[in-house]
């Protein structure tokens, strides 16, 4: 796409009612209310979604990984944070 | 009739078709501010409730307790935010939330007006407290509006952890010196019932709760939630050779479930007016907490506008 006056949009799908919205992919728009309409057109042709949000690309601000090693830390020498860490005595029951 | 008869209509028949309700739909005043209510009276629980805890991670008994006790306490305040985020889908803002929170206008659950006195407390907190909390909020999972919903199944997801590392330490008291046990029959004699008022009025007296079970806020009543709490903690309690404080509690051949005494309801009403040991005390706490952040809000303001004005420059 070369046009200069169409804006990028990221597309967001709330698949059924209960579930968050899910990133689907993107398009281009010259606005928010065309970007919606093609954002149906491009991906909820078959009833894949109840609600679909547009975000102009560039307003998404992304971590990278290489960014901060402790931003992406799991946290692996933390494990008293798992309830697994936790031994519980034989034969208790709904914990 | 009204002219919202068929939104009425069409709203009840989403929630009787067990789908979930989302913000942008339409729905009933009654419903979104009986949700703020429920919503922001959770938050306020998850945040008030990191004071009675938080007192302890600098007594805990050693570097590891501290640590665990550190890591629930985050977690707590997590959960509050989770839920903050949740309650402002609704249409209120967080501070006018907060400030309901510290006129009195809006409540958070009364046991954690209770002290905890000793480090048995720690440990009967995340075992009874968490695991009352727990059956209620596996229920919620289930609740009727799609944010509420999501905020819960995020919040289940740790909680866990909090109940067993409570258990693990009435385990450690429970097999240790008759001081020890003595402390944490202490602790679960001062708690068992303020865990049991957690599930709130019985459903007779629970004045919203048929609504909240028509609009399925609530999936099961209190007196349902609170059977089921009683059931799983006998046995948890046989394990540690402990007793629950309660001589009218034994098994119910025939409803297949432990029949126990009645909760002293004019204590639950008491400490819900403001008059347990520590209501102005986590009040008071809170909003010096606030205030002495205030620096915090000060500085991120004072960045922006810099940020602002070199913009302006370039």
């Amino acid at each position: 796409m070369s046009d200069p006056s169409l804006i990028l949009f990221e597309v967001f799908v709330r698949s059924n009612r209960g579930l968050d919205h899910q990133h689907v992919g993107s398009v281009y728009a010259s606005d928010h209310e065309q970007a919606l309409v093609n954002a149906r057109d491009v991906y909820i042709r078959r009833g894949e979604g109840v609600s679909i949000w547009v975000v102009k690309t560039d307003d998404i601000v992304a971590s990278q990984e290489s960014d901060v090693d402790t931003f992406y830390d799991p946290m692996d020498d933390k494990a008293y944070r798992h309830a697994m860490s936790y031994p519980m005595p034989e034969g208790v029951k709904n914990i | 009739m009204s002219d919202l008869a068929p939104e009425l209509d069409n709203f009840q028949q989403k929630i009787d078709d067990e789908q979930r309700i989302e913000p942008k739909d339409w729905m009933p005043e009654k419903y979104r501010l009986n949700l703020i209510r429920q919503m922001s009276q959770h938050a306020h629980s998850e945040v008030i409730g990191m004071q009675p805890e938080g007192n302890w991670i600098s007594s805990a008994p050693s570097l590891y307790r501290k640590i665990v006790l550190l890591s629930k306490v985050q977690d707590e305040a997590g959960h509050g935010l989770y839920l903050y985020s949740a309650t402002e889908t609704l249409g209120i803002s967080r501070a006018e939330m907060n400030s309901r929170l510290q006129s009195g206008e809006s409540k958070y659950a009364s046991i954690f007006n209770y002290p905890s006195l000793t480090w048995a407390d720690v440990g009967a907190i995340g075992w009874l407290v968490d695991g009352a909390a727990i059956v209620n909020q596996v229920s919620l999972q289930r609740t009727s509006y799609g944010p509420y919903a999501r905020a819960m199944i995020r919040i289940c997801k740790e909680e866990s952890f909090h109940q067993r590392q409570g258990y693990d330490i009435m385990v450690k008291l429970a097999e240790g010196s008759k001081e020890q046990r003595e402390m944490a029959q202490d602790a679960i004699n001062r708690w068992w019932w303020p865990s049991l008022m957690m599930f709130g009025p019985h459903d007779s007296d629970s004045v919203n709760s048929q609504q909240s079970m028509k609009w399925k806020i609530k999936r099961q009543s209190n007196d349902d939630l609170r059977q089921k709490f009683v059931d799983q903690t006998v046995q948890q309690t046989e394990i540690l050779k402990l007793e629950l404080p309660d001589p009218d509690l034994k098994w119910n051949e025939e409803r297949q479930h432990y029949d126990f005494g009645e909760i002293d309801w004019d204590e639950f009403y008491q400490v819900i007016k403001g008059n347990g040991h520590c209501n102005r005390d986590r009040i008071k706490h809170h909003v010096s907490a606030h205030e002495e952040g205030a620096w915090v809000r000060d500085a991120m303001t004072a960045y922006a506008e810099k940020k602002a004005q070199r913009k302006e420059v370039a």
